[in-house]
């Protein structure tokens, strides 16, 4: 690993798990209920947050010495809406019915507190080539979960993964059902918490003190 | 009495600590503390010791659940021969019918929810709570008598590890644990949780009472009918096509979730927690008073037959009754002031009967409007406690100048 310093290689790689945007910092989580019944809609808006946070990251960091800091947050947000707008053109383009499924939820990655956070608290005060790895990394923070979330939703939800059957037809004949609730957003919810509850069991320096 | 008392004198050394059978230790005080009062003492503070602790509390909630339960068993076999047209099988035929339809459910009800009990008590080592012997009995009445197994499996672990062990466990709740369980059936599997083909067994239970139902059936529960009726006044029928009169509503020989049709044998069930006082008169009273009120208001109103049910049968139709005896009564999800007791029931009648008048998709509006006030409870009693300390903050100054 030449290519990464010891540095640079635990940003990309402490936005997994140690410091992950949706499940230690709780950001995200609108998205993240919202675009996670289906698998597909959720691997696509992770794809997406990755590229616009990771080159978002890069121009701010170009910029961060000629922005004002008094009138910062527009600037990000000029950058963003700009990646944004790009990246809902090319779904439509390319993936014109995963893009009908995200429907507004890809223009208000402009609104996720995942960019906002990271423009702010990393890319105005390092360098473009660290802030474009700490880019990836909490994008595929952010989107690993979403992936996890999507799948069990989907698998329990409707019995499919990618939309491709996997519950066989002789469970539902045996009186298997397809659980209604996996599909509204309340458990998007309880699939994050456990999420969570698995992770501090895993890493028990995330515990909570209680006394 | 003194040889069961003897036995477990004897076998107790098994469960302490580096017993052989110390995994099980709080398994063996559950069972303990259940069958007799507990020998232990309240060690700091001041106390006022007395013997009825909370088991004895809940097991008097099970015994006024009794009238309920039997009343619930009779009725599905009731329905089940009144549907196949052979009513003159007898007294005994019948309940014995419903007995074997509700008993499975009842099993795996307790099983599941207190396996998980006492997995997590043994895993936190505290003691086994008692809390699911109330809602072990409560979930198989109130869901319809032809609910999977592997639902009430399923829907009982999903309700008692996230609705109430990772609260913390019995008196921590948030949410009525039974009532999750229900809302977890209905939003998760609703073919099997509502419309007019469930709420009635048409086929046998382990062989008996084989048969088809007769020409005249139809499954639809009276709310039911009342909800998807297109005239603007209905009259309620039951499964055979004749009327439902007012003592017939009360009686509960008519389809529904296996515990709440009767509110005769639900009010019997009232006494014993009123006469014991386990369970607070002014919600009981004041969920019923909500319901009147807004049954009443919808009244004027008039426009669809769910507005145009009087009030009264409101009251008598579906999970009413029961959800104000048995669910808004919890003590650990209800408000807990006094003044606060008579604002959540009236607010929980209130919105019962609106959910389900307004709404025809949730004919059921009673556990949502019990649930929806849970959450609102603490706050009630936060301003009910707020104003008292005003009254008597004013009181004080008045008297200091």
């Amino acid at each position: 690993m030449s290519l990464l310093s010891s540095r640079n290689r635990k940003v990309l790689v402490d936005p997994l798990s140690k410091s992950n945007p949706v499940i230690i910092l709780v950001l995200g989580i609108c998205s993240a209920l919202a675009v996670t019944a289906k698998l597909e809609p959720a691997l696509v808006m992770s794809i997406s947050v990755i590229v616009v946070v990771a080159f978002s990251n890069v121009i701010v960091s170009l910029l961060r010495n000629t922005i004002p800091a008094r009138i910062r947050i527009i600037v990000q947000l000029v950058v963003v809406a700009t990646l944004v707008t790009i990246v809902n053109e090319v779904l439509k383009a390319f993936a014109y019915d995963v893009s009908k499924q995200l429907s507004v939820f890809v223009g208000l990655i402009i609104t996720n507190c995942i960019l906002m956070g990271r423009l702010e608290a990393f890319a105005l005060g390092n360098k473009p080539w660290p802030a474009f790895i700490d880019g990836i990394g909490n994008g595929l923070g952010y989107g690993i979960i979403l992936v996890i979330v999507g799948f069990f939703r989907e698998l329990l939800g409707s019995g499919t993964l990618f939309d491709y059957q996997i519950i066989p037809s002789s469970f539902y004949e045996a009186g298997y059902e397809n659980n209604g609730l996996m599909i509204l957003p309340p458990m998007a919810l309880i699939v994050v918490a456990c999420i969570i509850w698995v992770h501090r069991i895993m890493n028990k320096d995330l515990q909570e003190d209680n006394n | 009495m003194k040889s069961l008392r003897n036995f477990l004198d004897k076998i107790k050394p098994n469960f302490e600590p580096g017993g052989k059978l110390q995994a099980f230790q709080s398994v063996f005080e559950g069972f303990e503390t259940f069958l007799f009062v507990p020998n232990t003492t309240s060690k700091s503070g001041v106390h006022i010791h007395d013997s009825n602790d909370s088991k004895r509390t809940m097991s008097m909630v099970v015994l006024a659940l009794v009238p309920a339960l039997l009343f619930g068993m009779y009725n599905v076999g009731y329905q089940h021969y009144l549907a196949i047209g052979q009513l003159s099988t007898g007294f005994w035929n019948i309940f014995v019918f419903g007995l074997l339809a509700v008993l499975p459910q009842l099993i795996i009800s307790y099983g599941v929810g207190l396996g998980i009990e006492f997995i997590v008590a043994q895993w936190r080592k505290h003691e086994i709570q008692e809390g699911f012997l109330v809602t072990g009995i409560l979930i198989p009445l109130i869901i319809p008598v032809d609910t999977p197994l592997w639902m009430i499996a399923v829907a009982t672990a999903f309700s008692v590890i996230f609705a109430k062990e990772v609260f913390g466990g019995t008196g921590m709740n948030i949410f009525n644990v039974a009532l999750i369980t229900r809302v977890f059936l209905f939003f998760s599997y609703p073919s099997k949780m509502s419309g007019d083909s469930i709420w009635v067994r048409l086929g046998d239970t382990f062989g008996l009472g084989k048969g088809t139902s007769v020409d005249a059936y139809t499954g639809a529960t009276p709310l039911g009918q009342i909800a998807t009726a297109a005239e603007s006044t209905i009259q309620p029928t039951d499964i055979v096509g004749n009327t439902l009169s007012l003592w017939d509503m009360f009686l509960g020989l008519i389809p529904g979730s296996v515990g709440e049709t009767s509110t005769l044998a639900i009010l019997l069930g009232a006494a014993v927690l009123l006469i014991t006082r386990v369970a607070s008169w002014k919600i009981m009273f004041s969920v019923f008073v909500g319901g009147f009120c807004m049954g009443t208001v919808f009244n004027l109103i008039g426009t669809t037959a769910a507005m145009n049910t009087p009030a009264i049968e409101h009251l008598l139709l579906g999970g009413f009754a029961f959800g104000a005896v048995f669910m808004a009564t919890d003590p650990v999800t209800g408000a807990r002031t006094e003044t606060g007791k008579y604002i959540y029931g009236f607010l929980v009648g209130v919105f019962g009967i609106m959910i389900r008048v307004i709404n025809p998709g949730f004919p059921e509006g009673v556990m949502l409007a019990i649930l929806l006030m849970n959450v609102f409870a603490p706050l009630i009693d936060y301003y009910v406690v707020q104003a008292n300390i005003n009254r008597r903050l004013k009181r004080a100054k008045v008297k200091n100048n």
